[in-house]
């Protein structure tokens, strides 16, 4: 009666076999497991915990001292001054890598799930997710030594016609600036965003599209009508994924972007400008080297306020897909 | 019915991303770790081959009377500038008392000098000298001593550029023009102040790009002090180990500084000399000529320089002249010290740390750190003052 192909088989077989066996090794191993997996999951929360409670008591030297406590590190700057100009550089590289990588991915998504042969689709499917096993190192060295010499002249040329437009104005050779880094962000989080929207995009009640087929859509209408709007709140949350590994992205932004200098810190919206943004993770990286005393406090109060931003991200991924969830039209 | 099933769908795949995901960091964790840990470590294996009192060992081709002979740990933290020569003294040292352990671990300056006040250390690297308040902790920490500070590793600091077929071997540029190439306010290469000190050389249009060093360093403290203190005034900014300027582009440590030089025609930074490569180097003025860096010229730096004024026989602290016009003088130089106490209480620790020194003091020791980083060999003239300062080293 339905042509549905859902891939799992109904659940309710396992359970009388289980109670077949209920001898009392049977039991244990129940107790056994219950256990550990009830234990994993308290560790889990108590890492977690135990994270916060690191990052709070470390910081809170910094958070609680007079600004003139940590002026040799800041440079004159309070906490705010040091922390905000880093936040605003961590969430624009972020935002520039989603706006980069989310159609990117939305479309080779829907291409994998309906538009390639099957032949194709597995292999395709395949070397996406290979991008996610590279290490961010790797990424780095190839946005340093590939990306940034070829983008350059494309950036310079923009600078020079569109320089009137504050955005894309002060462009300086090399190209180590935040939209060199988001662009290698953007490859780093195409992986996530695609294979997550993939396997929504595969869940479309096959009602759904044949019903869109038989009213005369063509492929692209059936995207539009069936599939996005099944997909969305995937796709979101997708994406929020994508964007909690942006944020913290160390590695590749470290050796990529140019930062400003230390007490010159500016919230700047010249995307082409080097030395005008810097992240917090790449900030931390950079500046633990040679800090000792106040300074480690500083940076550690700044991870706060990154491990604040990824749990905003995070919750906000979750309300959107709870919310959007009633409206998934998967009836 | 059927939307449970596509939600827990849905949701499993994105755990097993999340999985993956968490591989993933784990080993880029791994790989930053592994990037960062600075500490070099020499050859611990033999340890136990040469106890007190034991047999001669293999090498003994040194001038030191009991090579061989010593044994424990000496660690030492400090300037990660010193790194890669500590590495070369580490491993030199290695070769002539296997006993011994030393450890470097180049955390910076600030924190080298934290951990040998605090006991955490046995010696220190230092790009500056100990400050006021420090020596008087030094003297708690040195069992009622006073602390050693000896100027073992002076490195030329080479101006680098990047610009093809100029005709020349360097260009050759006063410190006032530097600086106000540095501060922007001279933008392009054929500008008329680069122009007239160089008239053999063919100058291009090219917009000057002007790169400092993202992270705090002692290059850019000695470089900005140079400009400061050389400038006549075009340089308003004091010596600082982070750049004090906006910055037009900048790069990560040495390597990522000539790596940005090298990617963009045009630009100019500052780096460790023996990392300058095929970069072009500028030669500076001074007196009425203009010096190219070399490591004879960096060491004739010190030593026509002052020493410090609360300078003494163990503390041989200089304060650089930038200004001076003796010739042949580079003197864009880079002075690491060595820190270490004239009292330990322990005897064996007195011993390791005089016979590291004295090694590194070496004509040995200074041309192995000339071939691991590029180091200015010090002249004969230093050497006895800091072999005399050395030998005040002793155990309480």
């Amino acid at each position: 009666m339905s042509t549905d192909v859902t891939p799992e088989a109904p659940g309710a077989e396992g359970r009388p076999l289980a109670s077949r066996r209920g001898t009392t090794p049977g039991r244990f191993g129940n107790r056994l497991f219950a256990g550990l997996s009830t234990a994993s999951g308290i560790l889990i929360l108590v890492t977690l915990a135990a994270v916060a409670i690191f990052l709070v008591r470390e910081a809170l030297p910094a958070i609680t001292a007079s600004p003139a406590a940590y002026a040799d590190f800041t440079r004159d700057l309070n906490l705010g001054q040091y922390i905000g100009p880093l936040v605003f550089g961590t969430v624009l590289a972020a935002l520039i890598a989603l706006v980069i990588a989310v159609p990117l991915s939305i479309g080779i998504a829907l291409f994998i799930a309906h538009y390639a042969p099957k032949r194709l689709s597995g292999p395709v499917a395949y070397v996406v997710d290979l991008l996610a096993a590279i290490p961010s190192v790797v990424y780095g060295l190839w946005g340093f030594f590939w990306l940034v010499p070829k983008i350059g002249p494309i950036m310079d040329w923009i600078s020079q016609k569109l320089g009137f437009i504050p955005i894309f104005a002060d462009y300086a050779p090399p190209a180590k600036n935040v939209t060199s880094a988001a662009i290698v962000l953007a490859v780093m989080i195409l992986p996530i965003i695609t294979a997550v929207s993939r396997e929504v995009f595969l869940q479309t009640p096959r009602l759904h599209i044949e019903a869109s087929l038989a009213l005369g859509a063509t492929r692209w209408e059936v995207a539009r009508q069936a599939i996005l709007p099944f997909g969305r709140s995937g796709v979101i949350s997708a994406s929020m994924l994508g964007l909690g590994r942006a944020l913290g992205e160390t590695m590749a932004v470290l050796m990529i972007l140019a930062p400003f200098a230390r007490g010159t810190e500016v919230y700047s919206i010249k995307i082409l400008a080097s030395a005008e943004h810097q992240t917090i993770a790449a900030n931390i990286a950079q500046q633990i080297r040679e800090a000792h005393g106040m300074g480690v406090s500083v940076l550690i109060a700044s991870g706060l306020a990154l491990f604040a931003i990824t749990l905003v991200v995070n919750m906000a991924a979750r309300w959107i897909v709870a919310r959007r969830a009633a409206f998934s039209g998967a009836n | 019915m059927r939307p449970a099933h596509t939600t827990r769908g849905m949701f499993d795949v994105k755990k097993s991303i999340r999985r993956g995901m968490i591989t993933t960091l784990a080993a880029s964790t791994a790989l930053v770790l592994a990037a960062c840990g600075g500490g070099v470590t020499a050859d611990e294996s033999p340890s136990g081959s040469t106890s007190d009192g034991g047999t001669e060992s293999s090498t003994g081709d040194t001038e030191a009377p009991e090579a061989g002979s010593l044994s424990g740990n000496l660690p030492g933290a400090g300037a990660s500038s010193q790194g890669k020569a500590q590495e070369g003294w580490i491993a030199g040292f290695g070769d002539l008392e296997q006993g011994v352990t030393v450890t470097y671990d180049g955390v910076g300056s600030g924190g080298g000098r934290e951990q040998f006040l605090s006991s955490g250390v046995l010696f220190a690297g230092s790009d500056s000298a100990l400050k006021e308040d420090e020596l008087a902790s030094a003297t708690d920490r040195c069992f009622g001593g006073e602390a050693v500070e000896l100027p073992l590793y002076i490195s030329p600091i080479a101006v680098i550029y990047n610009l093809p077929d100029t005709g020349v071997d360097n260009i050759q540029l006063d410190a006032a023009t530097l600086a106000q190439i540095f501060r922007g306010e001279i933008t392009t290469w054929d500008d008329a102040a680069i122009a007239d000190q160089n008239p053999d050389a063919t100058l291009p249009s090219t917009a000057i790009t002007v790169v400092n060093r993202s992270d705090d360093s002692g290059t850019t403290e000695n470089f900005t002090e140079y400009l400061f203190e050389a400038s006549e005034g075009t340089w308003t900014d004091e010596a600082s180990d982070a750049w004090p300027l906006p910055s037009q582009q900048s790069g990560d440590g040495t390597s990522g500084m000539v790596t940005t030089v090298s990617a963009a025609e045009g630009a100019i930074g500052y780096a460790d000399a023996s990392q300058a490569g095929d970069l072009g180097t500028v030669a500076l003025q001074v007196g009425e000529e203009y010096v190219p860096f070399s490591p004879e010229a960096a060491a004739a730096a010190v030593d026509a320089s002052p020493l410090s004024d609360d300078a003494t026989e163990k503390r041989i602290t200089y304060q650089l002249d930038r200004t001076t016009t003796e010739a042949g003088v580079y003197p864009l130089v880079l002075i690491s010290y060595l820190i270490g106490c004239d009292t330990y209480d322990d005897a064996s620790d007195a011993a390791n740390v005089k016979a590291y020194f004295d090694y590194i003091a070496s004509e040995d020791g200074q041309s192995r750190a000339n071939e691991a980083a590029g180091v200015a060999p010090i002249s004969d003239d230093l050497r006895t003052q800091v072999e005399a300062a050395i030998e005040m080293i002793s155990a309480s």
